[in-house]
């Protein structure tokens, strides 16, 4: 196929899709719908994972250590928490600290504190709040403390308690809570795009099959297959890449709104700042959809009126 | 030139064609006539390669039409123009672009299209009618730029089916001289009519085909039926 050809393509999709009018605009439309619901799924799976990566982050576990338990030895752990792979963090806090912020949460707690006073001294431990990359990970992180060397001091170890055991239940469920709600926004999000992809394919399936009388004239005057679905393919492009620009055009004004109105809900989730961050990632899905959407629609659609 | 051999087409259990043997010599104008399902259509189909027939053969040159394979179709269309009663123009190109869409499919540069669809629409005297779009024009005005786009490659034949069937008696002449202006500068051209009005202004061949038969071949422009 010479460039001669590749041109007169080019220039009668471009025409076709200008004068196809009411056509062309409805198929416009529906792609922008279609491309505007893919990309809203886009937002959707980032606010999923924000929000479950928010509720992982809550989980960690304590290990609380003797009173007799020197600093030296407590760090000594930590390092070698800390180089586990699947540990995240591991936040040290001295028996002192943790005083301090026990007073600080029981400030209007008269009895409380005056109960600690009598007591005299400081009768809260040290601990290491260790976070795993994934809840599941919590068993084996306690599984390697109970069979460190690193824990004891003369025959006894320096740990006083792991709280693991009475969280464990509830770590187990909130990991299964979000797999499933993982999986099943995951799935959702997929059936949506599949049905607003079909919904595409389907529009452009119709307008095409408009012309399918036109089609039979090519096909009589000569035409070849190649160069009757060249300029269909070039209408489908230029609707999908339309649609688009549209909808990242329309995008920014909406994200901005819509992040203005829902930033307290979504825990300081911004739509606005994430498509603004996210731009190139949004072209590029948006643009290779609509292109994809446009032209293979187009193909698939065109084919069974080239039969003979 | 084209020659049918003993063809039968059937759809189902209806013969549209039954047992046709016909040919037409270069440069030959030829009526087909018959009423309405005599088969008329069919044979253009078979002709076109647009239906395969059922039994028999049809012949253009040496070409067996039914051996052409479908990548080798638009090519050997490219040989026949063709026209139509109801016109067929691509609705969204201009008088100008449907007749060049022709010359553009046979692969014809730019230079060409140029230089041959104005003098194509002057032959058809509708060069002041290139920049409008098929609603825009007249009947008989559509079927001259169909006319149009069917010459304009040069074919070694023209087929025309029912070309004045939608057309009022003075846009029918016009038509009908043109085809014979066409003819007489050396393209063979069959046409289907119902018109006896058609037929004998024509006053050349004309083949009777009746339920699928051919049961007439004047040479003399008859219209019996």
């Amino acid at each position: 196929m010479n460039l001669m050809i590749i041109k007169r393509m080019f220039v009668s999709g471009g025409k076709s899709f200008i004068r196809g009018g009411a056509v062309s605009a409805a198929t416009l439309l529906i792609m922008t719908v279609t491309l505007a619901i893919i990309s809203s799924l886009v937002f959707l799976s980032a606010l999923l994972s924000y929000t479950l990566n928010i509720i992982e982050n809550k989980v960690d576990v304590s290990v609380y250590f003797v009173t007799t338990a020197s600093e030296q030895q407590i760090f000594a752990v930590k390092d070698q928490l800390e180089k586990l792979p699947q540990v995240t963090s591991v936040t040290y806090t001295s028996a002192a600290d943790a005083l301090t912020a026990f007073r600080a949460r029981h400030a209007n707690d008269q009895l409380t504190l005056q109960a600690l006073d009598q007591l005299g001294g400081n009768p809260l431990d040290a601990s290491l709040e260790v976070r795993a990359t994934d809840p599941s990970e919590y068993q084996s992180i306690v599984n390697f403390l109970e069979a460190s060397p690193a824990l004891s001091s003369g025959g006894a170890s320096i740990i006083d308690r792991i709280n693991y055991a009475q969280n464990k239940e509830v770590i187990n469920r909130l990991s299964l809570a979000i797999q499933a709600t993982r999986e099943i926004g995951f799935a959702i999000i997929f059936l949506f795009a599949l049905a607003s992809i079909l919904i595409a394919f389907a529009t452009i399936r119709l307008a095409i099959y408009t012309t399918k009388d036109e089609i039979a004239v090519m096909r009589l005057v000569g035409a070849s297959n190649a160069y009757i679905q060249g300029p269909f393919i070039v209408a489908g492009v230029i609707t999908g890449a339309l649609a688009a620009a549209l909808v990242l055009i329309l995008l920014w004004p909406a994200t901005w709104y819509a992040g203005m109105k829902t930033a307290g809900w979504f825990g300081g989730f911004d739509l606005a700042s994430y498509y603004l961050s996210h731009f190139i990632l949004f072209f590029l899905i948006l643009m290779l959809s609509g292109i994809a959407l446009g032209s293979i629609a187009s193909v698939l659609a065109i084919r069974k009126y080239l039969k003979v | 030139m084209i020659y049918f051999d003993k063809v039968t087409k059937r759809y189902g259990d209806t013969a549209a064609l039954e047992e046709v043997t016909l040919s037409v010599a270069p440069k030959e104008f030829v009526s087909i006539v018959g009423h309405s399902g005599a088969g008329k259509t069919t044979l253009l189909k078979l002709l076109l390669a647009e239906e395969r027939p059922s039994e028999g053969a049809v012949f253009f040159e040496s070409i067996d039409v039914n051996d052409l394979p479908s990548s080798a179709l638009h090519h050997y269309r490219r040989r026949i123009g063709m026209v139509f009663q109801d016109f067929r123009l691509i609705p969204n190109k201009t008088a100008y672009e449907n007749i060049a869409f022709a010359m553009e499919a046979a692969g014809r540069s730019d230079d060409e299209i140029a230089s041959d669809v104005p003098y194509i629409l002057e032959l058809v005297n509708l060069a002041d009618k290139a920049p409008l779009f098929p609603d825009q024009l007249s009947g008989g005005e559509k079927q001259r730029i169909a006319i149009g786009r069917a010459i304009i490659n040069q074919p070694d034949i023209i087929v025309a089916d029912e070309p004045t069937g939608n057309l009022d008696p003075i846009n029918t002449y016009e038509v009908v001289e043109i085809l014979k202006k066409i003819n007489e500068l050396g393209t063979t051209v069959i046409i289907t009519t119902h018109n006896k009005g058609v037929v004998d202004a024509i006053g050349k061949r004309v083949v009777t085909i009746d339920r699928g038969k051919l049961v007439r071949d004047d040479a003399e422009g008859r219209y019996v039926l």
